[in-house]
């Protein structure tokens, strides 16, 4: 185990994967920065958050390509270079530029496999980042996991620690389908253990970030650890939380979710998009069709509210779900009558 | 024309096969037992047939709506091909994809493509994996008058420019982007006066005669391979039907297709250049054209017989693994 942060724990990943196969390459828009120029070598930017840093430097520049700001062929060339055998690590700077590149996400490498009756594969992943908290405004600050968490083909990781975006971001690029990989902007500086070496996180499996059995909370990503902090905050008070983090948004680990459910009785999901077809109302969902009989209280949804992501900073903190209003949903559930 | 006997026969009867296989689709949608949508490339063979012949099973090529001329020229197994129309299990793509999906990844076909403009983006990215592995081979997207006109496609090309990718795009002006005439939705004077400002290498070409295809495009496909980076052509052509099977065309001048199938019938075209020319008889035409049909029977006499796929695998295949 070393000490790193959520990014140094991303390039860890692209390093090793790199080392170990050679058809994994990495493009996008500045991935390495200054390819081609007059005025300075190559390698000055590696991703606008440095996840691609030194990359060039060990796999050269066939391997780490600066991209045109292009984001349909950005996502277009690796998901043919995928079809061709490729496994394309390729990054779209935020995900709300997926506007740009939906077509290849989702009709194109989404249905290929299906499409073309099993033959195909697409082994390519977009590497994206999302989420508010940095006074990015409405047009780089939104989550749109559950936009793609929507479409059948397409695979969807979004750690939440150090150890799970290398172990989650190794298993992606192994991954023989599509996937769409969600770093929250928030969290690069964040610090955690994560182990030495191969680190491959499974898909579709949760991790159970605490237990309790009071109240069930599900979150992804950032969101993660503002449970965190309202579970302390409620254990003060003799109320203890499991706290779920899916990992993965498709596949998704239905079983860790119901089971927990069916423990405490109460469920608040946690997500911080608008709440209409949201991965909160899809998991609201799911425990209300399945485990309903074991429900103690109404499942709570803390979602923003339906608005885009607003710039100044009272405005976007009112946005993002706070640790506050989510121990505020926690108290509601356990003081249903 | 340096072109072997086999070489002729071969293109010959690549061309017939499209367009009985279209022709025979086109009878048959009448009597409701080819479900979807379906857009025939009968008229068009000349450009599919006349690009395939340079290319081999290494190469790739993506496609378009209007794809089966450019799948049976690139090598799909027309028999499995006649059963995916059908919607069998046994199909090319197990009754998934249809008319609009056919795609075969042994023989480099990565899909026909219902989005318009879709494919180029991914034949970059196939030309992409194409250099990396360094073996020379090239990836061509085909795409038609209206994909000229989609973002991404530039894109596509803007990418294989700057990365000297060894893609070859292939556009075939049939005149109408649906219902809409090229004139009026490309604004500069060509398609390929337009790709050159992408800085890459463009010629504009005759695409009803295949001799002339085949020609161009040998030399094209050669300079790609050779790693001098993208070119592009565009073809000037036609289609025989509408934009989709059941367009009632009203858009076409009065003796527009009339004149096409008299003048510009690229088969015709071959025909009387090889039987003129003395290099195939009208005897050998004719059993290249018996040798078509049988193909065209069995795979329509397969098709019927072939089993419809289980509802239970409505979902299989959507992943690898899940």
């Amino acid at each position: 185990m070393t000490e790193k942060t959520y990014r140094e724990a991303l390039t860890d990943a692209l390093f090793l994967e790199m080392r170990r196969d050679e058809n994994v390459f990495v493009m996008g828009e500045d991935v390495v920065g200054g390819t081609g120029s007059p005025h300075a070598e190559p390698g000055f930017v590696g991703g606008v958050f440095g996840v691609t840093g030194g990359l060039h430097e060990e796999f050269g520049l066939d391997r780490c390509i600066d991209m045109p700001i292009s984001e349909a062929g950005i996502a277009g060339t690796a998901a043919g270079a995928a079809l061709a055998g490729k496994r394309p690590v390729a990054e779209i700077m935020f995900c709300d530029f997926m506007g740009l590149c939906l077509d290849q996400l989702m009709n194109q490498a989404a249905k290929f496999r299906y499409m073309f009756g099993g033959k195909a594969t697409c082994p390519m992943v977009l590497r994206t980042t999302y989420g508010a908290g940095m006074n990015a405004a409405s047009q780089h600050s939104q989550s749109l996991h559950p936009l793609v968490t929507a479409i059948p083909g397409l695979k969807v990781a979004m750690p939440s620690t150090p150890a799970d975006a290398k172990g989650l971001l190794s298993t992606a690029i192994r991954d023989d389908d599509p996937v769409i990989f969600f770093e929250h902007k928030t969290l690069y500086t964040i610090t955690g253990d994560v182990p030495d070496g191969e680190h491959l996180v499974p898909f579709g499996k949760a991790r159970i970030v605490s237990e309790g059995d009071d109240c069930t909370l599900v979150a992804t990503g950032r969101m993660v650890s503002f449970c965190e902090n309202a579970a302390q905050a409620l254990a003060d008070d003799g109320v203890t939380c499991d706290i779920i983090d899916p990992r993965t948004t498709s596949p998704l680990d239905e079983d860790a979710i119901l089971d927990s459910v069916e423990k405490t009785g109460r469920l608040v999901v946690v997500d911080e998009t608008p709440p209409r077809c949201s991965f909160a109302s899809d998991i609201a969902a799911l425990a209300a069709g399945e485990v309903f009989s074991s429900l103690k209280a109404p499942i709570k949804q803390i979602t923003g509210p339906h608005s885009p992501v607003p710039f100044a900073k009272e405005l976007e903190n009112e946005f993002v779900p706070s640790p506050t209003k989510i121990r505020d949903a926690v108290a509601e559930v356990v003081n249903f009558k | 024309m340096q072109l072997a006997r086999e070489e002729l026969e071969q293109a010959y009867k690549q061309m017939k096969t499209i367009r009985e296989f279209e022709e025979h689709l086109h009878r048959e949608i009448m009597t409701g037992s080819i479900p979807g949508f379906t857009h025939l490339y009968a008229g068009q063979e000349a450009v599919a047939v006349g690009v395939c012949e340079n290319l081999t099973e290494a190469d790739f090529i993506t496609s378009t709506h209007r794809g089966h001329g450019h799948c049976i020229a690139k090598g799909c197994d027309v028999i499995g091909m006649m059963k995916e129309l059908y919607g069998k299990a046994d199909g090319l793509c197990k009754g998934k994809g249809g008319s609009m999906h056919v795609a075969d990844m042994d023989v480099g076909m990565l899909g026909a493509n219902g989005i318009v403009g879709g494919g180029p983006p991914l034949a970059t990215g196939a030309a992409l994996a194409a250099k990396l592995d360094g073996k020379g081979s090239v990836a061509v997207s085909f795409g038609g008058d209206g994909s000229c006109n989609q973002g991404p496609v530039f894109e596509s090309m803007n990418i294989a420019a700057i990365l000297k990718l060894p893609s070859v795009f292939v556009y075939e002006n049939n005149r109408y982007s649906e219902h809409t005439h090229c004139d009026y939705v490309i604004a500069s004077e060509s398609i390929a006066s337009r790709v050159e400002g992408f800085g890459i290498h463009t010629v504009k070409a005759n695409g009803f005669d295949f001799f002339e295809v085949h020609e161009v495009m040998k030399e094209l496909i050669a300079k790609a391979r050779e790693g001098n980076g993208p070119c592009a052509v565009e073809f000037e052509t036609t289609r025989f039907y509408g934009h989709f099977e059941g367009d009632p065309q009203n858009y076409r001048a009065k003796d527009e297709l009339k004149d096409d199938r008299e003048n510009n019938d690229c088969i015709t075209i071959f025909k009387d250049k090889v039987t003129e020319a003395g290099l195939l008889s009208d005897e050998d035409i004719n059993k290249l054209d018996e040798e078509v049909n049988s193909l065209i029977e069995e795979s329509v006499d397969q098709a019927k017989k072939s089993p419809l796929p289980n509802p239970e695998d409505v979902t299989t295949d959507v992943y690898v693994s899940y």
